[in-house]
C-alpha cells in the first residue's frame, strides 16, 4: 500500500473526534447502571423516609445511623466480623508463609502435586460443600463455634494464599540468605529475620485479601453460627432486613455502609501497595 | 469481592529463587524440610478434603436433621441419587443453574468485561477511571449488601421500575415475573468488574507495534480485534472463562436475598436448592447428593482448566 493510500488517522479527523465521544458516552451510560444500585445504598442512608427505589432525601439526616448504632444491633456483630476475618487472616498468612517457604527454597518431591492440589483447591464451590461442612461441624461438635467457623474460613482461603505467598517469596533473592546459613542461622532463622521482613508488603496483601474475604462472607457463618452474639455483621444484616427490613430500608442502607465501609478502605490500601489500578488482578495474569 | 474465590493463574515465573546450592545444606535429613508444610497441610485435610469425602460419604446414606433417620443413618446405596433424577425439582435446577452460568457469567461478565476492557483504552482518563471505579465497586463491596443493593434495584417499587416508568416504558415486576432474568442482570452487575480487569491487564500487555502496524496496513476495527487482539489475548479469554463459571456456579447469597430461590423453585440453582433440602426440609442425604454434584462439576472444571491452561508449577 503507497503513503499516499494511507487511511487518515489523526487525532484530530472529525470522524475519530466522533468515535471517541460516543466511547465515553457509552461508558458513562454503562458506568451509571453500575452505580445505581449503590446510589439508592447511600441515598437511603442519609433519608428516614427511605423507600426502595432511589430518592434524593427530603431532610439529610443521621437518624438511620444513630437508630441501628447500638451494641446488640451493630456493634456485637461488627465486632463478631473483626474477630472472624481478623483471625482467619492471621491464621491464614501464618500457614501460607510456613509453607510457601519449602515450596519456593527447596527442590521437593512433593512439590508440584503440593502445588497442584492447592490450585485445584481454589476451584472447589465452597457454596457447594455447605452441606457436607454443616454434617462435619456437627460431629466433630463445632456448631456455633467462632474459633471453628474460623478455622474453616481459614483452610478455604488457604489455596489462594499459598499460591500468592510463594509468588511474592520467590521474587526474595536467595543470595541474601545464604550469607547467613554459612554463619549458622536455621532456615526457619533466615525466614524470620530476612525473608518475612522482605516481603512484607506481600504479606500485607496476602493478609487484607483474606481479611476482605472474611469480612464480607455470608454463607458460611449463616450456616456454621446459629447464637446470634455470635454472627457476624453480614448475617445479622440479613436477619434484620427479614425481621425489619420491609418497613426500615434507611436502617438497612445505614447498617450495609457502616459494614461496607472498612473492606472499601482496605481494598484502596491494597491498591495503594501494589501500585497498580487493577492489582488484585495481577494475580490472574494469563 | 465477597466469597468470590479468584483463583490464581497463569505461570509462574521466577524459578529465580532457586534452590540452595550450598553442599553443606544436602547433609540436612531432608523430612525436617517439610514440617513448615505441616499446618497448612493439616488445616486443608481437616477442613476441606474433610468435607469433599464426608460428602461422597454422606450422599449414600439417608442422614436427616430431624426424625428417625437423625438417629438412626443408613446406608441406603443410590437412593439420594435415584430420587434426585427422578423429582422435578433437581432437573429443573440443574437447567436453572445452566442458565445462570451460562447467562450471567459466559455472555454477560465475560463479553461485557471484554467491551468495557477495550473501549475504555479509547476513552479520556476521567471517563476511565469514573468507569473503573463505579464498576469495581459493585465487585468488592461485600455480597451481602450486593444482595441487597441488587433487590431493592429490582423490586417492584425499585429504581428501575421508576426509570422505567418515567421514561414511559411498561413495568414489570422482576423479582416476581422474570426472577431468573433479574438474578442474572445482578450476577453480571456484581462480577463484571473481575472480567474487566483479568481483560485489560491483558491488553496492556499487547505490544501497541502490533496494532500500529495492523493499522498502517487498513485493517479496521473490527477486523483488528478478530484477528489480532483477540488471538492474542485467548489465555487470559479461557482463564477468565474458567474462573466466572466456577465462581457463577457457586452464587448463594445473591440470590437467596434477591428471591430466595422463588417464587416457588423458579429460580432455585443447585447451591439454592441443595440448602433448601438440606436445611429447611431437613433432608441431608438429598442436600449432600446435590453438593457432591456441584463439587464432581466443579471439579471437572478444574482439571480442564489444569489441563487447558498448563499453569507451570515449578
Amino acid at each position: 500500500m503507497s503513503v499516499a493510500a494511507l487511511p487518515k488517522i489523526s487525532m484530530s479527523s472529525p470522524r475519530h473526534l466522533g468515535v471517541k465521544s460516543l466511547t465515553n458516552g457509552l461508558l458513562l451510560f454503562l458506568a451509571l447502571c453500575f452505580l445505581l444500585p449503590m446510589v439508592w445504598l447511600l441515598l437511603a442512608s442519609f433519608d428516614t423516609e427511605a423507600t426502595l427505589a432511589v430518592n434524593w432525601p427530603a431532610q439529610w439526616s443521621l437518624a438511620n445511623f444513630a437508630k441501628v448504632m447500638t451494641p446488640e444491633q451493630t456493634l456485637i456483630p461488627l465486632w463478631n466480623s473483626f474477630l472472624l476475618s481478623a483471625g482467619c487472616a492471621l491464621v491464614t498468612v501464618t500457614c501460607a508463609v510456613l509453607a510457601a517457604y519449602p515450596l519456593s527454597r527447596y527442590p521437593l518431591r512433593i512439590k508440584k502435586p503440593f502445588l497442584y492440589g492447592v490450585l485445584f483447591g481454589t476451584g472447589l464451590p465452597i457454596t457447594a460443600m455447605m452441606v457436607p461442612v454443616y454434617s462435619l461441624f456437627v460431629t466433630l461438635n463445632l456448631m456455633d463455634s467462632l474459633t471453628g467457623t474460623m478455622f474453616f474460613m481459614a483452610a478455604t482461603s488457604l489455596p489462594m494464599a499459598i499460591w500468592m505467598t510463594k509468588n511474592f517469596m520467590d521474587e526474595v533473592p536467595i543470595s541474601l540468605e545464604e550469607a547467613a546459613w554459612v554463619d549458622g542461622a536455621s532456615s526457619m532463622q533466615t525466614l524470620r529475620a530476612i525473608v518475612v521482613p522482605l516481603m512484607r508488603p506481600g504479606i500485607a496483601v496476602v493478609f487484607i485479601f483474606v481479611f476482605i474475604q472474611g469480612w464480607g462472607n455470608f454463607f458460611v457463618p449463616f450456616v456454621l453460627l446459629l447464637s446470634p452474639d455470635k454472627q457476624p455483621a453480614a448475617v445479622s444484616i440479613f436477619s434484620f432486613f427479614g425481621q425489619y427490613g420491609a418497613v426500615a430500608y434507611g436502617q438497612l442502607a445505614a447498617f450495609s455502609l457502616v459494614y461496607s465501609v472498612p473492606v472499601i478502605v482496605l481494598y484502596v490500601i491494597v491498591q495503594k501497595v501494589l501500585g497498580g489500578s487493577f492489582a488484585m488482578a495481577g494475580a490472574v495474569k494469563g | 469481592m465477597g466469597g468470590t474465590g479468584v483463583l490464581p493463574v497463569g505461570t509462574v515465573t521466577s524459578p529465580s529463587a532457586g534452590e540452595p546450592r550450598f553442599p553443606s545444606r544436602k547433609k540436612r535429613p531432608r523430612p525436617a524440610r517439610l514440617v513448615p508444610l505441616l499446618p497448612a497441610t493439616v488445616l486443608l485435610a481437616v477442613f476441606l478434603l474433610g468435607p469433599v469425602v464426608w460428602s461422597f460419604y454422606g450422599s449414600f446414606t439417608n442422614s436427616a436433621l430431624t426424625g428417625a433417620a437423625a438417629n438412626h443413618t443408613s446406608f441406603v446405596g443410590l437412593d439420594n441419587y435415584s430420587s434426585l433424577f427422578t423429582s422435578s425439582a433437581f432437573p429443573m435446577s440443574l437447567l436453572l443453574t445452566l442458565i445462570f452460568v451460562f447467562a450471567s457469567a459466559v455472555i454477560g461478565q465475560n463479553l461485557i468485561g471484554l467491551a468495557l476492557a477495550v473501549l475504555m483504552r479509547k476513552s479520556n482518563k476521567v471517563v476511565r477511571a469514573a468507569v473503573g471505579a463505579s464498576v469495581v465497586a459493585a465487585w468488592v463491596l461485600p455480597e451481602i449488601v450486593a444482595a441487597f443493593g441488587a433487590y431493592a434495584f429490582f423490586s417492584n417499587t425499585g429504581t428501575l421500575n421508576v426509570i422505567l416508568h418515567a421514561v414511559g416504558l411498561p413495568t414489570i415486576n422482576w423479582l416476581y415475573d422474570t426472577p431468573m432474568l433479574a438474578v442474572t442482570l445482578a450476577n453480571v452487575w456484581r462480577g463484571t468488574a473481575f472480567s474487566m480487569m483479568v481483560y485489560s491487564a491483558a491488553l496492556m500487555n499487547i505490544p501497541p507495534e502490533i496494532t500500529e502496524a495492523a493499522t498502517v496496513d487498513g485493517a479496521g476495527g473490527w477486523k483488528r480485534m478478530w484477528n489480532i487482539t483477540l488471538p492474542m489475548i485467548r489465555r487470559s479469554i479461557s482463564t477468565n472463562l474458567m474462573l466466572i463459571t466456577l465462581q457463577t456456579l457457586s452464587v448463594f447469597t445473591l440470590i437467596w436475598v434477591m428471591t430466595a430461590g422463588g417464587p416457588g423453585s423458579k429460580s432455585s440453582t443447585l447451591p439454592v436448592l441443595a440448602y433448601q433440602e438440606a436445611f429447611q426440609f431437613s433432608n441431608l442425604g438429598y442436600g449432600t447428593a446435590i453438593a457432591t454434584i456441584l463439587l464432581v462439576v466443579g471439579a471437572i472444571f478444574s482439571i480442564i482448566y489444569l489441563r487447558v491452561l498448563k499453569p507451570e508449577v515449578d
